[in-house]
């Protein structure tokens, strides 16, 4: 099962009308609110984050408070994020799997 | 002079940082949280304008005399704060800090643990869904961020949260269909009669809050199943107490039953457990004002599930019998001890009208998910026990259960409940997880050298 719908999961119901921050989900430009996390910013969007290691489901946080670890997310440059406890930063390009090229070898360190 | 830690700053910690600072130290103080105040008394970001009233209600004075408190602290130099920072590790005078900066290595003569409590959770058929919370995430989204996590909204499971919970998500507008209560009306007054002799007015006012839920709200009912599709929740199914078939349309269930101490540093700190029948879960061992073993110091709910005004008192308490230990002279904690066993007298009454739901635990059907992180299966479990013996930690090496991100925080007592229910003992004996160090998950780009900061903080 693969979420097609494009809209959000999470409702805002008071503090709207903060300054704008744009960022880009699996390539698509989105928008969310300076005071976001990275999770409401993205489920105020979309209906899930992406697919769990294990079992036929989409992830979609639990805890919001760091502990359960079902809400990290992956960023184009091949690192991971836990979304419930970061702030949305402008130009984000966030990622529901590994980007394309993260198995290719490392460079060497210097 | 000796270096104390602090971890934590939820009401426990502040309070413990309080006392520390007023004998004239200087504590360290690490929290998970970008602005400290805990979980209940969760800040917003900077920039937000909903005025305290509205985030914290009758508890708004409360939460910002430990902000203001708090602050006041950390601007006049009086501790070393580490925000938005994780203890992921413990042992010889050391912890293992991991900061927004890197990891950093502090060193402590004595260690007080505030790190509170989570959700205690149990497995409904259908809860791996996306669109399943527990009832902490919902009020974390609502306080922290202004957000309802769904449009249409059930809460099920049982205890203070429950009701609290739903009676801010409607007066912030947000749609709750129902609000399902496991624990049985003739439970529910055995628990009354100890809440509203120990804390009249907190038990008076949540009264009024059940009220003001209406026919939203049903007791005693038996949670079936719920509906999903790979969007998340379409219905929640439910038997009202006189045994008949209903089911809520919905888009969002929260779940949770009370608190479950998060006992992950404690143990990694030396402390030992025991199991409560009370509080149907392990805690620490300690004495009166919070020592647990030497140099090791707990209060708040990951010491014993108090709340938020418990915890104050606790995180004093634990202050003083470090300051005590230390050699200072401090006021008689007669005071203190007492106000502690009021609020003891009254969570012990919250535990007896919001218990556990055990016989639902012990009655899961095989197929429904258990271990939500590594998705194994109530029946999954009861298969592996035929291998590993009706051993909690044995289940876990063979089956997985526990073994996941979580760390085991959302599935053990749970597993330890149907381990116990197929040997036919009691959940403590199957025995408590080990848990080991780290106590988060770490990107193991944390540790490399340029991310290390060479440890700090005097021996």
């Amino acid at each position: 099962m693969t979420s097609t719908a494009k809209q959000g999961r999470f409702v805002r119901l008071a503090e709207a009308g903060r300054a704008p921050i744009l960022f880009t989900l699996d390539g698509e430009p989105l928008q969310g609110q300076k005071g976001d996390t990275v999770l409401s910013a993205i489920l105020l969007s979309r209906k899930t984050l992406g697919h769990a290691d294990l079992g036929d489901r989409q992830r979609a946080g639990f805890c919001l408070m760091g502990a359960c670890q079902d809400c990290w997310v992956w960023q184009a440059d091949g690192t991971r994020l836990q979304t419930c406890v970061r702030q949305l930063e402008p130009g984000m390009a966030l990622l529901s799997g590994p980007p394309e090229n993260w198995l290719l070898p490392l460079e060497p360190a210097t | 002079m000796t270096q104390v830690l602090i971890v934590g700053a939820g009401p426990a910690g502040i309070r413990a940082a309080q006392r520390l600072t007023e004998a004239g130290l200087k504590p360290m103080v690490v929290d998970a949280a970008a602005r400290a105040g805990g979980q209940i008394y969760r800040r917003p970001p900077v920039g937000f304008t909903r005025p305290a009233q509205l985030l914290y209600g009758s508890e708004a004075t409360k939460a910002m005399t430990l902000h203001s408190l708090f602050d006041k602290m950390v601007a006049d130099g009086r501790l070393d704060y580490y925000p938005s920072s994780s203890v992921t590790a413990l042992g010889n005078g050391m912890a293992q800090v991991v900061t927004p900066a890197g990891v950093r290595e502090l060193r402590y003569g004595r260690l007080i643990l505030a790190t509170g409590a989570t959700d205690r959770l149990a497995p409904v058929a259908g809860w791996q869904a996306s669109g399943c919370y527990s009832l902490g995430a919902a009020q974390i989204a609502l306080k922290s961020q202004g957000i309802a996590l769904g449009q249409q909204i059930v809460l099920a499971g049982s205890g203070p949260l429950l009701t609290l919970l739903a009676s801010q998500l409607l007066q912030s507008g947000a749609q709750v269909a129902a609000v399902l209560d496991t624990a049985p009306l003739r439970q529910q007054l055995r628990g009354a009669a100890m809440m509203a002799r120990a804390r009249p007015l907190v038990f008076a006012r949540g009264v009024q809050m059940r009220a003001a839920l209406g026919r939203r709200y049903h007791a005693g009912i038996k949670l079936t199943q719920i509906e999903a599709d790979g969007d998340g929740p379409l219905a929640i199914h439910w038997q009202d107490s006189k045994g008949k078939a209903r089911q809520t349309p919905c888009d969002m269930i929260g779940l949770g039953w009370h608190l479950r101490a998060d006992l992950h540093l404690a143990d990694l700190a030396g402390a030992q457990f025991e199991w409560s029948t009370t509080f149907a879960q392990w805690l620490p061992v300690s004495d009166d004002m919070g020592r647990v073993g030497e140099g090791l110091y707990l209060a708040g709910d990951g010491l014993s599930i108090l709340g938020a005004d418990g915890a104050e008192i606790a995180g004093r308490l634990a202050a003083t019998a470090c300051l005590l230990d230390l050699g200072h002279a401090v006021t008689d904690p007669e005071a203190d001890l007492n106000k502690l066993n009021r609020m003891r007298r009254f969570a012990k009454g919250v535990a007896t009208a919001f218990p556990w739901p055990t016989q639902m635990v012990r009655k899961l059907l095989d197929d429904t998910v258990l271990c939500r992180c590594e998705n194994v299966t109530a029946g999954e479990l009861r298969e592996t026990l035929d291998w590993s013996g009706p051993d909690a930690n044995r289940a876990k090496s063979l089956g997985r259960v526990g073994m996941g991100r979580c760390q085991g925080r959302y599935c053990q007592l749970s597993a330890a409940e149907v381990i116990a229910a197929k040997a036919a003992v009691a959940p403590d004996e199957v025995g408590r997880l080990r848990l080991q160090p780290p106590a988060r998950p770490v990107p193991i780009c944390a540790f490399h050298p340029a991310a290390t900061i060479p440890h700090e903080g005097k021996p």
